[in-house]
């Protein structure tokens, strides 16, 4: 979408992308015994139209966490700090959007499945399995309606599980989620997801329980989508090789903060934060290599070092590196990564 | 030493009958393991990769007797492990162990760990002092990287790759000669999943283990098989040296999985 450059003096960058998601210092608080944990640490992103941003993290790192959080899907008790502004597809590119952390619950509501939407690692638990997945798509459309017309709902249904690629949309609507192979039902789910035409979709692990054929299609599915509907995708994953496939650029999460982000192929081509460049290193090729094993495991967040939540792992620890949490530094234009060793544009030496 | 086959299986199956509906019967079956035949040395890892379905894990536990099969040959240092019984049954049974998929439902969360590795003793070396026992499993759970500390603890206390250290240490306790691993890192982060292969690669030298290693996944596969088989709807359609199956493969199936594998570019 071409915006002109008048309306927005504030950006000139908006004149390229209209940006539907800026998350600015989120943090989720959650109570536990020994007081608050923060799963998700002053996180900031923009997220712009027709772009996919991949979160890349492993177990404990707080991407999912994350993904909640902006659904307002966080667990009860738990505290948000920070802003989440939306920005509605038709709204003026000037406007604000709206905070996601100050809309009240039926507001929030209004935005889940109409704005913004989100698919799961495993379709099987997030289908009701007693409801044909038609209904299941209706009753998605239905609550967005004020007057729902339920020949227009069903027609808007089927015509969603065609968008979606499945063969035969009559048929499988009439369908139980049981009656349907992992990859079906992903579909369905993602059918489902975007049946109330959300312009963001999260997407977390979507392709992770799939088998790699399955998992091919659904990806080439989405990017299709992408394409076709303008959706901005929040891609999460732990898995570098599809990261590299779907996204145009990468966040990189540990223990809950942002420790590196930049374009795709710059991140993984040449990484600027240890943990990144551990991972890749960990992460199964198809060649029999060695792979190299970050040691030790990720910190609780109960006891989280004083300094880099990296730090006891890291193969270049310097004692400085416990003394304060390092500031995300620019490594270059827009590449940038938490660590005190990233002080200029030279990749570091791996050795 | 006469070199002699560590294990043959021939023309291994097995088929389920399926179930149409709860009040039916019915006749059709549907075979998860079709004619499986394969030969591995002593110190080979194989790498049985497929989509889920595929009969891989009927398999793997066909060849442990976990499940009968309907026909077939399965020669284990040239003895005939179908017929076994009794006593030959727990000699043979105590020189191959697994290792599972999930390290939280395969372990008893009312055990200690010292006493979930040290099980296997006290069935097939019930003669074994309590002290000597505590003193192997303090001997193995050091060698798969846990501190002694683990003995009195819970599995619910270790995190996911420690967890399938424990599963690891009770494998190897009874010093097997061959090892099946059922999708031992899928469950895992890419970066523990790593520290599990390392150990399973350090731990088959020290051992000379016979390694089967199942996986969906060709990339983990590749890691550490000398030899890799394809498995497609209970069939081996490609079966050869992993050179030889990953980087020049012959049957479709295998060039479709291997053109599906997500890729890192370097």
């Amino acid at each position: 979408m071409q915006i002109p450059a008048s309306s927005c003096p504030a950006a000139s960058y908006y004149v390229l992308m209209a940006t539907r998601l800026d998350v600015r210092n989120l943090t989720v608080e959650l109570p536990t015994q020994s007081g608050w944990v923060r799963p998700v640490n002053e996180v900031s992103f923009v997220l712009d139209e027709a772009e996919t941003l991949g979160i890349v993290g492993e177990s404990g790192s707080g991407k999912t966490m994350l993904s909640l959080a902006l659904m307002g899907l966080e667990p009860p008790g738990a505290r948000r700090k920070g802003q989440v502004w939306l920005h509605e597809r038709d709204s003026a590119a000037d406007k604000r959007g709206i905070n996601v952390l100050a809309a009240s619950p039926s507001e929030m509501r209004a935005l889940r499945g109409r704005e913004i939407a989100m698919i799961f690692q495993e379709p099987m638990t997030a289908l009701n399995p007693v409801m044909r997945v038609g209904a299941q798509i209706e009753e998605a459309i239905r609550v967005h309606e004020n007057r729902p017309n339920q020949n227009q709902i069903h027609s808007r249904a089927i015509q969603s599980l065609e968008r979606a690629a499945l063969s035969d949309p009559k048929l499988r609507a009439r369908q139980y989620p049981h009656q349907l192979s992992g990859g079906l039902r992903q579909r369905v789910m993602i059918a489902m997801a975007l049946a109330a035409g959300p312009g963001i979709l999260i997407a977390d692990e979507p392709s992770t329980a799939l088998d790699v054929t399955v998992q091919k299609q659904i990806l080439e599915l989405l990017a299709k989508l992408r394409k076709e509907l303008r959706l901005s995708l929040l891609f999460i994953t732990h898995d570098l090789g599809v990261v590299a496939q779907v996204a145009d650029r990468i966040i990189v999460m540990y223990a809950g903060r942002i420790v590196e982000e930049g374009p795709t192929m710059e991140v993984l081509r040449h990484p600027r934060h240890p943990y990144t460049e551990g991972l890749l290193r960990a992460a199964p090729h198809l060649e029999r290599g060695k792979l190299v094993p970050i040691p030790g495991t990720v910190p609780a967040l109960n006891a989280l070092p004083s300094g880099c939540a990296f730090a006891p792992r890291c193969p270049y620890h310097v004692t400085e590196c416990d003394a304060a949490v390092p500031d995300n530094r620019p490594a270059d234009s827009n590449h940038r990564a938490r660590c005190i060793l990233v002080s200029c544009a030279q990749p570091m030496t791996m050795n | 030493m006469q070199s002699e086959k560590f294990l043959e299986v021939h023309n291994l199956k097995k088929s389920y009958s399926v179930s149409t509906g709860a009040f039916t019967k019915s006749n059709r079956r549907t075979v998860a393991v079709d004619n499986v035949s394969f030969a591995l040395e002593r110190g080979d890892t194989l790498g049985i990769v497929g989509e889920s379905g595929c009969g891989k894990t009927t398999l793997a536990r066909m060849i442990l007797r976990l499940i009968e099969p309907d026909s077939g040959e399965i020669l284990f240092r040239n003895q005939n492990w179908l017929r076994a019984r009794g006593s030959d049954l727990r000699a043979l049974r105590r020189t191959m162990q697994m290792i599972f998929q999930d390290p939280v439902a395969s372990l008893n969360p009312r055990m200690k760990v010292g006493a979930i590795v040290g099980e296997p003793l006290a069935v097939h070396e019930p003669n074994l002092s309590r002290r000597d026992r505590r003193k192997r499993v303090a001997e193995i759970l050091e060698l798969v990287g846990l501190g002694l500390e683990s003995l009195y603890r819970y599995p619910h206390e270790f995190s996911g790759g420690q967890r399938q250290r424990i599963g690891i240490a009770r494998a190897l306790i009874l010093r097997p000669e061959l090892v099946i691993g059922d999708e031992p890192v899928s469950a895992l982060d890419v970066s523990v999943g790593a520290q599990i292969l390392d150990l399973l690669a350090h731990l088959q030298r020290e051992f000379s283990l016979t390694l089967i290693l199942i996986s969906h996944s060709l990339p983990v596969v590749a890691q550490l098989a000398t030899r890799v088989a394809v498995m497609q709807k209970g069939r081996i359609v490609e079966i050869g040296s992993a050179d030889e199956v990953l980087g020049a493969p012959q049957h479709p199936y295998t060039k479709a999985l291997i053109a599906a594998v997500p890729q890192i570019p370097v």
